[in-house]
């Protein structure tokens, strides 16, 4: 048992989809479970972080991390994690590019505390109490993690070595890249375990896109009636395909829904969000001015639409206005 | 290394964009002119002002530019017909999220220059440098690390014996 | 992250130049120099004189050698002056010469800033970038392009014909486009020619008729330039035939139709007497026009207009010449080079009130004068005014529309000789005496500023001062029934009223009106004033920015007719240069798309202007068309996965000079 190699999991600020998507790989599992020795799961396994601290340096052989890092706790662990393994993963959009959680980054720590203590429609908290850092009662004292002024990537973090992005990770590209890994030939640092190319490649409707065309507005997909078999953007819907790896086997446009960009960019790619503003701008019916920016007015809100996954691992990262504490 | 007064005043950097056949060769009228202008602009020439990927905007503003200013020619003076047509419609929708990122709409402009409007690159140069100025520092590359000195202090923790981490 | 391979060791030469003061007296170069021998992958960094110079690039080419340096920065003047100088030079060291770069800093920084710790900060961000991006430059070979030997010349004034005949004597076929019915432009109007006073008649019109008989010149008469498209040496032009409603090649011009008109006497504005006198529906420009063909004017025919008429003229014609059916017509044709000779327009006096120019009958424009002393003209050459008088005394106004900075702020070059010319004429043809309002004289050229003297001799009078008003109202009684034109005389100092019978506006000349629509046409840049823009001002007023695209006479700026045609003349010589030369070598700046990394989204395709760019359906990939592509790199921006990269301009190389100009934020 001890010969096999011992594998971690974790999650940070995620929405647990990524862990659900490990038990996903349903007959997988027990396949994985065959070849690695799972030495802490917090989800589905009762060990404590003291277990961690007290393996050897490197004694794990790869650790999957998924979700963004916000608090120092998921700091904590992510260090802790990487001092005690050979291979870091960040396992899903929220780890590799900062995913939904990300788009925090909008917005000051004040506000987004503001909103959820006190305005949220939801919440009664008439003595405006807040989480505090630590909290002395009776002599005691009682900490809680530190909520970070920025939302991070787990590369922001700790170094990565490999990345398994969506949102979350299907099972055929978690099994596979768990493959890879446990190949023992472990691909070039830094690698996104996930075909390098956009998934228009493996679109099932790419042969439904015209080689001439321009947007003169984009619908909405829940006010439109979708064609099922025609390429989202030749019906002017805006599809975040181009800009975006494949390898999700088309999930959501099966489901006609068009892409909203999980998987990441391309390794070629700095910023998502700006690539395929620049792909789809540059097709604009419009020549003037007014006209261009009644276009864009078809995109309500283009930040979410264009960085709806990727924000925090956007050249940009957040907000340049917020303060920094 | 460096030359000791860039540690001494802030003045804003810009990074500019020039397309090869109207604003690259304005620019040099101007030189050839000898039209005098604020020294903050730093050109980068590229054959049309249709070849700037809002990504090298975004890397500009990233790397630690104040501003930055794309110059091509003027709509229906293209060298490759259209290209600024592109680039209009990518202004347009980069400048709304760069609002939303923070970015004042001073620090990122579009210019059209043509081959002869030399005095317009001194005009549009310094009035880009004169809003800098009020503007002030961008700062990208100071505030990422700003960002990250939160999480110094736990590193620190953490590469120190596991007793001093308190947890109830 | 980068997918520029970057072969072995990269050794970097770099060499900075003072440009005797042009750069040395702002930048301090020397410290330029010593800042960037520290940058990785520098070799050497030196500092010289003027790199430009024999012993400046054998320095370089030395360096190579001698360091085994395999790329190469020279920080000096703009890269559109010597960019080719140093490629040549680092090429002969046995390098590709596409390893070296450029850094701007002369036109750029040391000419336009004054301080010097500023420009020469600029200097250092600069060479930075550059000494970043030339690790990722590869070696590169110039694309060829073969010349097709045909020119188009557009434009059948005397720039145009000159052209046309120059470079068929040369043996060239040449596509003469012009949009009135005949060849001629403004000069065919024109009556003697200044300072030599030969006629302009006796010395254009063998010229047309020698374009018309060339077998080398096809030539298009009452067509325009639809669209062009293609590049250098390799053009396609679609050219719009106006119908004339007349067989070209059944019509002799015996002009039988126009006498059995049903139209006994002209009634339509004459555009070759520019309204002076009146012609028919159906008409002969001039009685030398080339080609000797009529025109019918649809918007004056009767039976064009209203689908009926007695048809008189079609009865006389024994050829059945006349086709009334006869519709627009586009003919493409194929050229490698092109000759735009569009002349400029003559300022219209109307837009300055008070020179009465539209309101008081007996005041002129130059061009009318022409064909009112002309012995061809209106009158057969009396001096005639609207009035059925003859003038007594007439006055010439200078610098109408010309050097004001309410309308045209240049000066137009010839309206200060014509009028001198128009003075003579006039004096000699009526008797009148002259007087000539002026600001400035200005006759430079051959023979000019005598023919000036000359005229003052002949009693013509010239008062120094710009014309207040030509006005009607009579101050005294001998004023009465006259135009009195009131300037203060600035020789004298007095404000003076100078009552006289006729007066003539010089006026000056500018663009056509609808230059701009041609200019796009071709590419072409035009100045402020919109007079199209040259290559260089003094060494290549000919050429332009559009490769292949050469401009000639008038529409270039104001000129006389000697320039012009020297003009032209360079404008064919130049052609002839290219075409001789068979072949044309083309920057390597093409976009190429990575199979492996294209996805097929198409996006790329409507985006580029040249269709450069298919799909490939059996692979699924895009494509671009190395040939087609002409590398403005829009494509490559827009690729939403990076699949496209553009020679020349790689993202790696554009990334890392972003990075090398702004470096020292972070150190
Ligand atoms: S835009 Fe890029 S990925 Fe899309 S078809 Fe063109 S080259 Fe291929
Ligand atoms: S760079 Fe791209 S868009 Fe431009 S001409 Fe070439 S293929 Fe066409
Ligand atoms: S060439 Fe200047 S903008 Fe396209």
């Amino acid at each position: 048992m001890s010969e096999k190699p011992k594998v971690a999991f974790y999650w940070c600020a995620s929405c647990g989809g990524c862990e659900e998507s490990i038990v996903d790989l349903a007959e997988g599992l027990l396949d994985v479970i065959e070849k690695v020795d799972i030495v802490f799961w917090p989800v589905a396994m009762d060990f404590k972080t003291s277990d961690v601290e007290a393996m050897a340096d490197k004694s794990i052989f790869a650790s999957f991390i998924n979700g963004c890092i916000r608090t120092s706790e998921q700091e904590e662990m992510a260090h802790l994690l990487r001092k005690k393994s050979k291979v870091v993963v960040a396992y899903g959009s929220c780890a590799h590019t900062g995913g939904i959680p990300g788009l925090a980054n909008q917005f000051a720590r004040e506000q987004i505390l503001t909103y959820v203590y006190d305005e949220a429609p939801t919440v009664t908290n008439e003595n405006k109490v807040r989480p505090e850092v630590e909290h002395r009662m009776n002599g005691a004292s009682v900490t809680l993690p530190a909520f970070r002024n920025v939302v991070r990537t787990l590369d922001q973090v700790i170094d990565v070595d490999y990345y398994i992005p969506g949102c979350a990770p299907t099972p055929k590209i978690a099994q596979e890249a768990l493959q890879i890994l446990l190949s023992g030939e472990l691909p070039p640092n830094a690698t996104v375990l996930a075909p390098d190319i956009a998934l228009c490649d493996q679109c099932p409707r790419k042969d439904s896109k015209p080689e001439e065309f321009e947007y003169h507005g984009f619908k909405r997909p829940q006010w439109t009636d979708i064609d099922p078999e025609k390429c989202f953007l030749a019906q002017e819907i805006f599809c975040m395909g181009p800009a975006t790896r494949g390898g999700c086997e088309s999930l959501c446009i099966g489901g006609n829904m068009p892409c909203t960009g999980c998987f990441g960019p391309t390794c070629r790619v700095k910023d998502q969000g700006a690539k395929i503003l620049s792909s789809i701008c540059s097709a604009l019916s419009a020549k003037d001015k007014d006209e261009i920016e009644k276009i864009l007015d078809s995109i309500p809100d283009p930040l979410g639409t264009f960085y709806r996954y990727g924000l925090a691992g956007s050249l940009l990262r957040r907000n340049v206005k917020l303060p920094v504490s | 290394m460096e030359l000791k007064s860039q540690n001494d005043t802030w003045k804003p950097r810009i990074v500019a964009f020039f397309c090869n056949w109207c604003t690259y060769t304005a620019a040099d009228l101007a030189g050839v002119s000898r039209i005098k202008h604020e020294p903050n602009v730093r050109v980068i020439r590229v054959m049309c002002s249709g070849r700037v990927d809002p990504q090298f905007v975004i890397d500009a503003f990233v790397k630690g530019a104040d501003g930055v200013l794309i110059g091509g020619c003027h709509i229906g003076d293209c060298h490759y017909i259209d290209g600024n047509h592109k680039t209009i419609r990518r202004f347009a929708m980069l400048k709304r999220i760069l609002k939303d990122m923070g970015i004042e709409d001073e620090r990122f402009r579009l210019e059209w220059i043509s081959a002869s409007e030399g005095e317009k690159v001194k005009t549009v140069t310094n009035d880009m440098v004169e809003k800098l100025e009020k503007l002030g520092p961008l700062g990208l590359p100071k505030k990422f690390i700003a960002w990250d000195e939160e999480m110094n202090h736990l590193e620190l923790e953490i590469s120190k014996p596991k007793e001093e981490i308190e947890h109830v | 992250m980068t997918s520029t391979k970057q072969n072995g060791e990269v050794r970097i030469g770099y060499f900075v130049c003072h440009c005797g003061h042009n750069i040395g007296a702002t930048i301090d170069v020397l410290k330029v120099a010593d800042v960037i021998k520290n940058l990785p992958g520098v070799v050497i960094s030196r500092e010289y004189k003027y790199m430009c110079s024999d012993p400046g690039q054998e320095m370089i080419q030395e360096d190579i050698k001698e360091h085994n340096l395999n790329r190469i920065v020279v920080a000096a003047c703009s890269p559109l002056l010597h960019e080719n100088t140093f490629r040549r030079a680092t090429e002969k060291a046995g390098i590709n010469q596409y390893y070296f770069h450029m850094v701007n800093i002369r036109e750029n920084a040391s000419w336009v800033h004054v301080d010097k710790a500023e420009a020469t900060r600029k200097a250092i961000d600069l060479s930075r970038a550059a000494i970043q991006r030339v690790f990722f430059h590869q070696a590169l070979e110039k694309k060829q392009v073969s010349i097709n030997p045909n020119v188009l010349v557009v434009g059948g004034g005397i720039s145009g014909i000159h052209a046309a005949l120059t470079l068929a004597k040369a043996g060239k076929k040449v596509y003469l486009v012009e949009r009135d019915p005949t060849i001629g432009g403004l000069m065919a109007k024109f009556d003697k020619t200044f300072p030599t006073l030969d006629c302009a008649a006796c010395i254009l019109t063998p010229k047309m008729t020698e374009v018309k008989n060339h077998p080398n010149i096809e030539l298009m008469t009452y067509s325009e330039v639809e669209k062009v498209s293609g590049f250098v040496g390799q053009y396609k032009a679609t050219i719009k035939r106006k119908p004339r409603y007349i067989k070209e090649d059944v019509c002799v011009g015996c002009l039988d139709c126009i006498d059995a008109c049903i139209y006994k006497d002209g009634k339509y504005y004459d555009e070759f007497n520019v309204g002076l006198s009146k012609r028919k529906p159906v008409y002969i420009p001039f009685p030398q026009a080339t080609p000797q063909l009529v025109v019918f004017d649809p918007e004056a025919c009767v039976r064009l207009k209203r689908g009926k008429c007695k048809e008189t003229c079609v009865e006389k014609c024994d050829r059945d010449a006349i086709d009334f059916d006869q519709k627009e017509k586009f003919e493409e044709i194929e050229i490698g080079s092109v000759i735009v000779a569009t002349g400029f327009q003559i300022f219209d006096a109307k837009k300055i009130p008070y020179y009465g120019y539209g309101k008081y009958q007996n005041v002129y424009n130059a061009l009318e004068i022409e064909r009112l002393v002309n012995s061809s003209g209106p009158t057969g050459g009396q001096v005639v005014m609207r009035n059925g008088e003859v003038p007594k005394k007439i006055g010439i106004i200078h610098c109408v529309g010309s050097r004001d900075e309410k309308t045209n702020i240049w000066c137009s070059r010839v309206c200060c000789t014509y009028s001198v010319k128009l003075a003579h004429l006039l004096k000699e043809l009526s008797g009148a005496d002259v007087y000539n309002f002026y600001i400035d004289m200005r006759t430079p050229g051959k023979g000019q500023e005598e023919f000036y003297n000359q005229v003052m001799r002949e009693g013509v009078h010239f008062i120094r001062g710009r014309v207040a008003e030509v006005t009607d109202w009579a101050a005294e009684k001998e004023e009465q029934g006259k135009l009195i034109i009131r300037v203060e005389d600035t020789l004298i100092g007095v404000v003076r009223r100078i009552p006289v019978d006729m007066v003539v506006l010089g006026v000056g000349v500018e663009p056509h009106s609808d230059a701009d629509k041609i200019r796009r046409l071709f590419n072409i840049s035009c100045s402020t004033e919109g007079f199209y823009l040259e290559k260089h001002p003094k060494l290549a007023p000919f050429d332009t920015a559009s490769d292949g695209v050469y401009i000639a006479g008038g529409c270039q700026g104001p000129k006389d007719i000697t320039d012009a045609v020297a003009q032209a003349g360079a404008a064919a010589a130049e052609a002839l240069a290219l075409i001789d030369k068979g072949f044309i070598e083309m920057e390597p700046n093409t976009a190429f798309i990575s199979e492996d990394n294209c996805s097929g989204c198409k996006s790329c395709i409507p985006l580029c202007p040249y269709t450069a760019i298919s799909f490939d359906e059996e692979v699924f990939k895009a494509k671009i068309n190395e040939v087609l592509c002409k590398g403005c790199g829009t494509c490559v921006a827009a690729c939403p996965s990076a699949a496209i990269d553009q020679n020349l301009f790689t993202n790696d190389q554009i990334y890392n000079e972003i990075d090398g100009l702004l470096k020292y934020e972070i150190v």
